[in-house]
C-alpha cells in the first residue's frame, strides 16, 4: 500500500535548529527500511503559484491553492504493509512533533 | 405451531446475542469483506428462522449458524468474477481453521480483532461507536440511528464511510502488537464507556433503544473481559458499569424525576449486579495495575456497599477522587471530589474547592457546577446566594427531569429566604 505523507506546518511553527539533521536521519532510516520511495522539501507557500484554466483562460494567483494557516512543507511517498505501519513511519518524522503529517492513501487496484 | 415458533424465536434471539459478533468477526477475517460478512450472517439467521421451527433447534446452534454463514459466503464469492484471487479466497474459506498470522498477539478470537479494528483511532469516534454496535452487537442500522437521534440514511452513510476508510486506507484487521496494546485498549474502553453513558442518561422511557445501550455496553464489556481476562482496566470498566446499572430502578421515581443518591430506595438496587461488580473489581485490583476505570469502580463500590446513605464512607471516596485526579485529571473529577469533600469534611470545605474550580473557568456553562454550588450554599444556610445559583443551574439544565429537581430545590430554598 502506498501513502503520501504531506508534511505540514502552521503559522505557530518555528523550526528547531536540529530539524534538518533529524529529518536527514529519518530519511536515511526509511530509505534503509525500504519504505520510502521518494520525497523532498518544498519552498514555502509564498513562493507558490496557483493555476486555474476556465473557459480556455489560464488564471494565475500568487500563493497556495488554499489560504489556510496550515501549509505543506514537503512530501514523502512511502510504501507500507498497512495504515498502522504508515502511521508509525509518519510519527517518527521530526515534523510530527512540531507540525503535522497527513497520511493519504493512493488509489490501489 | 405458534408455541413452537415462540420457542424457536426465543432460542434464536438468545443465540443471536451470543453468536452474531463471532460469526461476523470470522467472516470478515476470511472474506476481507465487511458487507459480505454482515450479509451472510443475516442470511444464516434468516435460514434458521425458516428451518428451525420445522427441524428443531440444533444441538449446537452457534456451529450451525457459523457453517451456514460460511457456506453462503462461499456461494457469493463463487458467483462474483472468476479471477484467480477470488478462487483463492474461496479455496481458503473452505478450510475450517486458519493458522494465525505471526504478528498476532496469540489470541485467536476474531471478535478481539473486530473490537480493535472498529475502535481504530483513524476512524472518527462516532463511526467507531456505530461500527461496534453494528458488527459486534448486531444492532440494525435503524436502531443505531434511533439510539443516537440521527436519521437512518445519516447513520447508514456513517457506516459506509467507515468501512470505506478501513478498506481504502488499509486499516489492518488485527489485535495490535504488544507495545500498542495499552493505548489501543484504552480506545476500545472509551467507546464502550461512551455507549454506557449514552444509555445511562436516557431514563425517560421515550427511547428504549437508547436506554438499551447500557445493556449492550455491559454485554460488549463482558465479551471483552472474556477475551482479555488479564487486563485490569477491562475488568474495571465492566465492574463500573455493573455498579452504576445496579441502581437503575431506584434512580427515577414514578413521575420520571431523578432521585438523588442519598434518597434512593436501596432495596431497589440490584444486589447481584453489585456483588458481581465488587468481585470483578477485587480481581482487577489484585493485578496491581490501577487505572481510571478501576478507581471509578471503587468509588461506585463505596456507594453500592453502604447499607444506607449515612453509612457511606465519604472520606474514602474523597481519597479515591484525589487519586483519580492524579491519573486522569479533569474538571468534572475535581467537581466530584468537591462534593465528596463536602460530605466528609463539611460544606464549607467543599465550597472552597468549588470556588477554585469556578475561577479556572473550565466548567463555565456546566449546570452541575452551579447546582453543586447551590447545594453547598443551601447546606450552609446561605439561602439568598443558594437561590441565585439554583436559578443559574436552571438556565443551564438540559433535561426536564433535571429542571424539575432544581425547581423543587429552588422552591425549598426560597421558602427559607422569606422571614417567618
Amino acid at each position: 500500500m502506498r501513502y503520501m505523507l504531506l508534511i505540514c506546518y502552521d503559522e505557530s511553527f518555528s523550526p528547531p535548529e536540529t530539524i534538518g539533521a533529524e529529518t536527514e536521519a529519518w530519511v536515511e532510516e526509511m530509505d534503509r527500511r525500504g519504505v520510502r520511495k521518494a520525497g523532498d522539501r518544498l519552498r514555502p507557500a509564498s513562493d507558490a503559484t496557483t493555476v486555474r484554466v476556465r473557459e480556455d483562460r489560464a488564471m494565475l494567483t500568487d500563493g497556495p491553492f488554499a489560504e489556510t494557516k496550515e501549509q505543506i512543507a514537503g512530501f514523502d511517498l512511502i510504501e507500507c504493509a498497512d495504515l498502522d505501519e504508515a502511521i508509525e513511519v509518519a510519527s517518527r518524522h521530526p515534523m510530527a512533533k512540531v507540525g503535522m503529517i497527513e497520511v493519504r492513501p493512493f488509489w490501489e487496484e | 405451531m405458534g408455541r413452537v415458533n415462540a420457542e424457536v424465536e426465543a432460542a434464536l434471539s438468545e443465540t443471536f446475542r451470543e453468536e452474531w459478533g463471532r460469526i461476523v468477526a470470522t467472516l470478515i477475517r476470511t472474506t476481507h469483506d465487511w458487507d459480505l460478512a454482515e450479509e451472510c450472517a443475516q442470511e444464516a439467521f434468516a435460514r434458521a428462522l425458516e428451518t428451525w421451527p420445522r427441524d428443531g433447534v440444533p444441538r449446537r446452534p452457534g456451529a450451525w449458524l457459523t457453517t451456514t454463514a460460511r457456506n453462503r459466503a462461499v456461494d457469493h464469492l463463487r458467483r462474483r468474477t472468476t479471477l484467480a484471487n477470488k478462487l483463492e479466497e474461496v479455496a481458503r474459506m473452505m478450510q475450517p481453521n486458519e493458522p494465525d498470522d505471526e504478528n498476532e498477539v496469540g489470541v485467536e478470537d476474531d471478535r478481539l480483532r473486530l473490537f480493535f479494528t472498529c475502535c481504530h483511532p483513524a476512524l472518527p469516534l462516532e463511526a467507531q461507536v456505530a461500527l461496534t454496535l453494528r458488527t459486534l452487537a448486531g444492532l440494525r442500522t435503524a436502531e443505531i440511528a434511533r439510539a443516537f437521534l440521527v436519521a437512518e440514511p445519516t447513520m447508514a452513510k456513517r457506516l459506509v464511510r467507515a468501512k470505506g476508510k478501513i478498506r481504502h486506507a488499509a486499516i489492518p484487521y488485527r489485535v495490535p502488537p504488544a507495545h500498542e496494546l495499552p493505548e489501543r485498549t484504552g480506545a476500545v474502553l472509551a467507546v464502550l464507556y461512551l455507549l454506557f453513558n449514552e444509555g445511562y442518561v436516557a431514563t425517560s422511557g421515550e427511547n428504549l433503544v437508547r436506554e438499551g445501550l447500557t445493556t449492550e455496553a455491559i454485554r460488549l464489556s463482558r465479551t471483552l473481559a472474556g477475551l482479555m481476562p488479564d487486563e485490569p482496566e477491562v475488568l474495571g470498566l465492566l465492574a463500573l458499569m455493573l455498579l452504576h446499572d445496579a441502581r437503575r430502578l431506584a434512580r427515577v421515581d414514578d413521575g420520571g424525576d431523578l432521585v438523588p443518591l442519598e434518597d434512593q430506595d436501596r432495596n431497589r438496587w440490584d444486589r447481584d449486579a453489585i456483588a458481581e461488580g465488587v468481585r470483578l473489581l477485587d480481581v482487577a485490583l489484585g493485578r496491581k495495575r490501577p487505572g481510571p476505570y478501576q478507581l471509578q469502580a471503587a468509588i461506585a463500590a463505596c456507594h453500592a456497599t453502604a447499607t444506607n446513605a449515612a453509612a457511606t464512607d465519604w472520606a474514602q471516596i474523597a481519597a479515591l477522587y484525589s487519586l483519580l485526579a492524579r491519573t486522569a485529571p479533569s474538571p468534572v473529577v475535581e467537581l466530584n471530589r468537591a462534593v465528596a469533600v463536602a460530605m466528609a469534611d463539611g460544606p464549607a470545605a467543599g465550597l472552597e474547592l468549588v470556588t477554585v474550580l469556578e475561577a479556572s473557568g473550565e466548567l463555565s456553562g456546566y449546570h452541575l457546577l452551579s447546582a453543586t454550588r447551590a447545594d453547598l450554599l443551601r447546606r450552609l444556610e446561605r439561602s439568598a446566594e443558594a437561590s441565585v445559583s439554583y436559578r443559574e443551574a436552571l438556565e443551564l439544565a438540559s433535561t426536564d427531569a433535571e429542571r424539575r429537581f432544581l425547581e423543587r430545590r429552588l422552591a425549598e430554598t426560597m421558602g427559607s429566604v422569606c422571614p417567618a
